[in-house]
């Protein structure tokens, strides 16, 4: 019986072909570089990806799509992401796109068990076209349903046994929501702790929604900033 | 855009001089992040950002970046004293509730009733939409930063925009290397001539319908 979650990796057989994968990440910072590397090595393909955007081309969930294990796209952005934007034009990459805010309450709304959202951004533009409407307190709004994922993967700073995860400063961004909306959920940490050691004041994520901890390898890619420096 | 650094920087210290204490600010990527040099410490101002900071600070010193401490554009940052971490739904519940006093951004086109085209270019540029449309949509006040016309030389500031907007009637503001405008009650009005450009010049670089109300010449 395991009594911790922390694992070197989960088994290779929760990763198929055509599965909904959903990862934490903004601009590929807080972007889990060990598990991403795990699913590129597992030649999984035809992914969906769920990710606030397609982070670059060598950075983050950009990597899948780089190397062409993704079908379809659903994101708010994927202009630092040069090789999405090739595969959408060429018609190899089907990218959904929504406005920011619309898509973090999207996953959070998957996660929290809820069937969707109302929300008002975007309408008078063209996000409305085909959008079911409801009309609550005398206001109009956009129903959108909420994500789900077979499988989320995100990255934090700590973790412990249980599951329980605090962030480290802006890389929190998106993993919380990611995390709680993954029907199999596995956090990458910069550090794994013993059960208690964690301030239960501090806990962002509760390990109830983790079902596995692998130790991080740390990023392998080469940031922008540090390119431009060096060049 | 084809602007030199000075005339960026004079757009982003006049932007500048809108924001007033303790305002919660967003600032785009491109000139609107320069506006960022010209707010005193003093004034309170916590800059928003979308990946999830209230309280952002300049660059760090070369050496003493942190990749996990960056802006929405994936730029390392600081924070300053009072600064908070939150998730991207929180950052952008903050927005939607109402929030955010001012939100500085880029766009490609602004019509004459405050119509803002920043997203799309269809079949040529796909980037996506980001948090433009959230924070344009549901800031108090919005205010474009960009070059009056384009590189050609055509208007930028049209009677209607022909790309999909971000948002209908959203802008307040458009401050350009040429000229200062406000936009109210659907109506663009013409408050502030920049330095080296006259009246007419900037009628004859505007599509829209321009009311002249001059308050400043700088």
């Amino acid at each position: 019986m395991r009594t911790s979650k922390h694992c070197k990796l989960p088994d290779l057989g929760i990763l198929k072909d055509n599965m909904t994968i959903m990862c934490g990440g903004f601009g590929g910072v807080g972007s889990p570089p060990t598990l991403i590397e795990w699913i590129l090595e597992s030649g999984i393909k035809d992914i969906t990806l769920i990710c606030n955007d397609a982070g670059f081309p060598w950075i983050g969930p950009g990597k899948l799509v780089t190397e062409k294990r993704v079908k379809r796209l659903i994101a708010s952005h994927i202009g630092s992401n040069p090789e999405a934007g090739k595969q959408m034009h060429s018609g190899d990459l089907e990218v959904t796109f929504y406005p920011q805010g619309t898509l973090a309450e999207k996953i959070r709304a998957g996660g929290m068990g809820l069937g969707g959202i109302l929300v008002d951004v975007g309408l008078g533009t063209s996000i409305e076209e085909g959008k079911e409407k409801a009309i609550v307190n005398g206001k109009e709004y956009m129903i959108e349903p909420a994500l789900q994922a077979d499988l989320a993967i995100v990255s934090c700073k700590k973790a412990d046994g249980y599951g329980n995860l605090i962030y480290d400063q802006s890389a929190r961004n998106t993993n919380p929501l990611v995390a709680s909306a993954g029907n199999i959920t596995v956090a990458e940490a910069e550090e794994i702790v013993d059960i208690g050691e964690l301030n239960p004041e501090e806990i962002i994520t509760q390990g109830v929604f983790i079902d596995y901890v692998v130790q991080s390898k740390g990023v392998d890619w080469k940031w922008v900033w540090e390119l431009k420096r060096e060049s | 855009m084809g602007m030199g650094a000075e005339t960026r920087k004079l757009i982003a210290k006049r932007a500048s001089e809108e924001i007033g204490p303790l305002m919660m600010v967003n600032l785009g990527i491109g000139i609107p992040t320069l506006v960022a040099d010209y707010l005193p410490r003093s004034l309170g101002v916590m800059l928003h950002t979308e990946n999830g900071i209230l309280g952002m600070g300049g660059s760090p010193e070369v050496g003493e970046e942190d990749g996990n401490l960056s802006n929405a554009g994936g730029y390392p940052v600081s924070i300053i004293p009072g600064a908070s971490f939150f998730d991207s739904a929180e950052a952008f519940g903050m927005v939607r509730r109402g929030y955010l006093d001012i939100t500085i951004l880029g766009a490609l086109e602004v019509s004459g009733r405050g119509d803002i085209a920043n997203w799309i270019v269809p079949g040529k540029r796909v980037p996506g939409m980001g948090g433009a449309i959230d924070l344009a949509q549901k800031a108090k006040k919005v205010i474009v930063l960009m070059s009056h016309t384009t590189k050609d030389g055509k208007p930028k500031i049209l009677k209607e925009c022909s790309l999909p907007l971000t948002v209908k009637e959203g802008a307040n503001m458009i401050i350009t290397e040429r000229a200062v405008m406000k936009i109210e009650n659907g109506c663009l009005k013409l408050i502030e001539i920049m330095p080296g450009y006259t009246v007419e010049e900037v009628i004859d670089s505007t599509e829209a319908e321009l009311e002249i109300e001059l308050v400043r010449r700088h």
